[in-house]
């Protein structure tokens, strides 16, 4: 394995959904949460797809530079925080080159190594799914406190961070939900945006072909209307 | 010096032709928005409703409402026409009832024959007569046609040639009409007669004075075509109505003339934001009545039709006439060529609904005002209905005075016109090459006979031979078939009205195509980075399809090993366009365009070695095969960005359907990512995008129930079709292009 080399599931070259503006968006393979209504299952397996190191990748994305000057690169997954080293190399590197530099994330991660890739990271996307270590348990297999402690980082470097909610019926979408991610929120005042998801099932396929079953079958679409609706419980100045 | 020229900054356009100079010394740049944009007047709305109440009707005809049968078309054989004599600010019609189509059997008897019968009606014994005696384009071009020619046609190898309708591509510089009056357009043409009747009088000089007393001829005509609508055009326009009438005189003689496939109007809201201004200050003008005006001339020009048989409307579908016209763009001193008028003319798109013409084309630099580079974002994302061009890479080929004829076709205005050539089957050449010249589905011999391609599986090196063999053979083939074409249009259908509206010295392009470039370029990466294994037909021992081991890297994804090819292949045919002796010296050139033949072309080649199969379309102009695009949209443009103008001087031709949701979140966020995507791709000197915002349920659902979407207006390579108007099979393969989308 070659010094800070990453797996990496897919490279999108136009994403205007992840971060600010136009965007390079890196799709990293490996996840160790298990959301159940993940969108990505493809991404869960770490061991999985192709290596590429920073510099291979810089080199790529040094090709998109003409579009992005008022956007910048997305580390997504996966689990970017899976692989510390390939991130931080690669976002110091396309720092140093000026492009703006987002780490869209759940939270979960070496905490240290974490530490070092918000070094170079111009802006979080933190996916903060429910606000209970129960929920978190039940829903992602995964420790609320680590996510805590990863939102707690975040404001103790001061990086502006925008907040994202995927809201699944009958599960996180009532106004209540977002009026408690609202108050939770409060404390951290290097938030920006609040931005909410609508649930959707676009990923049936996925998990079909891969022959596993989505546990979140039974559960219908939310509306853009409904989305709509309850965006209204965020403040304005998160919009 | 002329009274209607009182209030312009006098130069040397007073002194010689030069209406470049003209803009130049008296244009207004505009940096700011479209706020001060005014909505359609009343009466605007009520003669559009009545234009829409034909529409209706001309669909429920099955496409045409009628066909004056008896009237051969030309500048004076029809009673002038109106949609509403009363309430008309700009008057003219091509016949003498709205829609009506004329007969224009100059380009071939039989093709006006089966248009006619195609929509039920018969071709008057009248014009049968009148043409018994008369030799027509298409007759001529038959005469002399190489049984290779012949052959190439009938298999699809080249295909939609001008040999039965008008080659179009030629742009009159309409302008000169408004600014100069026909008294002296004719004085300075009579005057270049008698100065080139000195010359020695060979073949190209006697040539030349016949043409010239026809386009004298033809000027006479115009001015007549306009008295009949009761104006004198003889001497300049003396205010904005007038430019804009008498402008619009000057393009309806052209289409009145001749049936060219394009009918381009070339580079106009500019050149008229002059006497639009002038009136304005003077105070004689609003902008309500400013906006009224080029409402009139839009809708006008969006009531040109020319009659056409079904074979036709498969390879060039949607009635279009390419009433091309060319907004923005910078000029050589620095200054935006954006006036308001650029956004008047961009504004007809809401005041008279989405619309496929005229073909509103932006020149783009990434010095236009932002201002402007925002409102054309928003015009695409509300209308689907432009396309956008490189100024920054034609400007220093073109100069500052250029249009675009048809998609993509840069010429000056008034200096420069093309011998229009349609294209050649690059994919059915590489077939061709595997066969020893033999055609793969018909199984006749086209090219010269060679030994077949002879392995089990195909070896890049090999292949490389045998397209080294075969692609001279059929670029001289497509050479000699265009000399015949234009010297036979030249000597049957010469375009009188349009070249008298060119410099008497004019430059000449010859402007030859490709089509299934992506094909060939994924069929060569296939062999070279896959394994392709030949399967031969068990009767004829024709290779007739292909097992492929493994994945190869295709184009439309940002990577060179394929890109290469396609760059390679595309230079090498251009170098052997260059060895060619071509009619009257033209220069050749070369395009990446299909128009829908794409299609078409799908149809007639079999199945080839990236794995697509027999029938199936070819993707459109330069653009990469549907679904094989994996990294997204950039990667797609970065991809055909690589294909070189200095090769393709005619034009790269993508098109570029991405959703709404996938250009962001809100509004403003898709205008700057739009906008961020044009400059980003232009400013790798890519040449042309096509840029449709909206999500393939639309058309699904318009698929469906087309009486619910009238307006609904795409981009298809090169041009903007009313999507009613396509074939089912057309619909269907634009439902399934790639619609880029993130989620």
């Amino acid at each position: 394995m070659k010094r800070y080399s990453g797996r990496i599931h897919s490279f999108q070259s136009m994403g205007a959904v992840d971060g600010p503006g136009l965007r390079f968006v890196v799709f990293m393979q490996g996840c160790p949460l298990r959301c159940a209504y993940c969108h990505n299952p493809d991404t869960w397996e770490p061991d999985a797809e192709e290596e590429y190191t920073p510099e291979e990748v810089a080199e790529k994305i040094r090709r998109f530079l003409p579009y992005l000057k008022n956007g910048g690169v997305t580390v997504t997954g996966g689990e970017p925080l899976m692989q510390p080293e390939f991130v931080m190399e690669l976002f110091r590197i396309l720092r140093e080159e000026g492009v703006h530099t987002a780490l869209d994330t759940s939270g979960v991660g070496d905490m240290q190594k974490t530490g070092r890739v918000l070094e170079y990271t111009d802006l979080v996307l933190a996916d903060v799914k429910f606000l209970t270590a129960e929920d978190y348990r039940y829903y992602c297999k995964a420790d609320f406190q680590k996510v805590a402690a990863f939102l707690n980082l975040t404001k103790k470097k001061n990086i502006p961070l925008w907040i994202r909610r995927v809201a699944v019926p009958g599960i996180n979408d009532t106004k209540e939900d977002i009026i408690k991610l609202v108050d939770f929120l409060e404390e951290y005042p290097n938030v920006e945006k609040i931005e909410l998801l609508p649930f959707r099932k676009l990923c049936l396929e996925k998990y079909e072909t891969m022959g596993i079953p989505f546990p979140l079958a039974d559960v219908p679409e939310m509306t853009e209307t409904e989305a709509g609706r309850l965006r209204e419980s965020i403040p304005v100045r998160y919009r | 010096m002329f009274t209607q020229w009182e209030g312009f900054k006098p130069g040397i356009w007073q002194e010689e032709m030069n209406v470049r100079d003209f803009i130049q010394h008296n244009y207004t740049p505009y940096t700011g928005n479209g706020d001060f944009l005014e909505p359609a007047t009343e009466r605007t709305g009520k003669l559009l409703h009545k234009f829409e109440n034909l529409l209706v009707l001309e669909r429920e005809f099955g496409g045409v409402l009628d066909i004056d049968t008896q009237t051969v078309t030309s500048l004076l054989n029809y009673k002038p026409g109106y949609l509403d004599k009363e309430q008309e600010i700009i008057v003219g019609l091509q016949t003498d009832r709205p829609l009506k189509r004329g007969v224009n059997p100059f380009g071939g008897l039989r093709m006006t024959r089966d248009a006619c019968r195609a929509y039920g009606y018969e071709l008057s014994q009248k014009v049968e007569d009148e043409f018994q005696y008369r030799t027509t384009h298409n007759d001529g071009v038959f005469r002399v046609y190489s049984k290779e020619t012949k052959a190439a046609r009938h298999c699809g190898l080249i295909t939609g040639l001008p040999d039965a309708y008008g080659r179009g591509r030629i742009i009159g510089d309409y302008r000169r009409v408004a600014l100069y009056g026909l008294d002296y357009l004719i004085e300075q043409k009579q005057a270049d007669k008698d100065r080139l009747s000195l010359e020695v009088m060979d073949v190209d000089h006697i040539r030349q004075q016949e043409e010239l007393y026809q386009q004298i001829n033809f000027l006479g005509k115009l001015r007549d075509m306009a008295a009949m609508y009761g104006y004198d055009i003889t001497k300049p326009a003396a205010d904005a109505r007038e430019a804009v009438q008498w402008l619009y005189f000057a393009y309806l003689g052209a289409i009145k003339e001749q049936n060219g496939a394009a009918m381009s109007l070339g580079r106009t809201s500019t050149f008229l934001d002059i006497y639009f201004e002038r009136d304005i200050a003077k105070g004689t003008l609003s902008e309500v009545g400013a906006q009224e005006i080029v409402d009139d001339f839009v809708m006008k020009l969006r009531m040109a039709r020319h009659l056409r048989t079904p074979d036709y409307n498969e390879l060039f579908a949607g009635d279009p006439m390419w009433i091309t016209e060319s907004v923005g763009g910078m000029g050589e001193d620095g200054r935006p060529l954006v006036t308001k008028n650029s956004f008047r003319m961009l504004h007809t798109l809401y005041n008279l609904k989405p619309s496929a013409e005229p073909n509103l084309t932006v020149l783009w630099s990434k010095n236009l005002p932002d201002n402007f580079k925002k409102y054309c974002a928003k015009v695409s994302c509300d209308t689907d209905a432009i396309q956008y061009e490189n100024d920054d890479l034609m400007r220093p080929q073109f100069g500052d005075d250029y249009g675009i004829a048809c998609c993509v076709s840069a010429m000056r205005i008034g200096k420069e016109m093309q011998f229009f050539g349609a294209r050649a089957n690059l994919a059915k050449l590489l077939l061709m090459s595997l066969n020893g010249g033999r055609d793969e589905k018909q199984n006749i011999q086209v090219g010269p006979a060679h030994e077949p391609y002879g392995g089990e599986y195909l070896e890049y090196g090999k292949v490389m031979e045998l397209l080294d063999v075969y692609r001279p053979w059929l670029v001289r083939m497509y050479a000699n078939t265009m000399n015949v074409i234009h010297y036979m249009h030249d000597k049957y259908a010469y375009e009188k009205t349009q070249m008298a509206l060119h410099d008497t010295e004019v430059h000449r392009f010859m402007a030859f195509g490709i089509a299934g470039m992506s094909v060939l370029a994924d069929s060569l990466s296939a062999i070279k980075y896959a394994r392709v294994r030949c399967i031969r037909d068990e009767e004829t021992g024709l290779i007739s399809d292909f097992d492929i081991e493994g994945a190869y890297p295709a184009f439309g994804n940002d990577d060179d090993r394929v890109d290469d090819i396609a760059c390679e292949q595309v230079k090498l045919f251009y170098e052997e366009l260059k060895k060619q002796k071509l009619y009257r010296d033209a220069e050749p050139t070369l395009s990446i365009l299909t128009i829908t033949s794409n299609v078409v072309y799908g149809k007639k080649t079999g199945s080839t070695p990236d794995g697509r199969k027999a029938g199936e379309p070819f993707a459109p102009g330069a653009n990469p095969m549907h679904g094989r695009e994996k990294n997204g949209a950039l990667a797609s443009l970065n991809s055909v960005a690589k294909l070189s103008y200095q090769y393709c001087k005619d034009g790269i031709s993508n098109t570029f359907s991405v959703v709404p949701e996938a250009l962001g979140k809100t509004e403003e966020e898709r205008l700057d990512n739009l906008t961020s995507i044009l400059d980003g791709y232009f400013g790798q000197m890519a040449h042309h995008l096509n840029v449709n915002v909206l999500n393939r349920d639309t058309l699904m659902d318009a698929y469906d129930n087309p009486d619910k979407y009238p307006n609904l207006t795409i981009r298809v390579s090169g041009y903007a079709v009313n999507f009613n108007k396509l074939t089912r099979e057309q619909q269907k393969e634009v439902i399934s292009r790639t619609f880029h989308e993130t989620i």
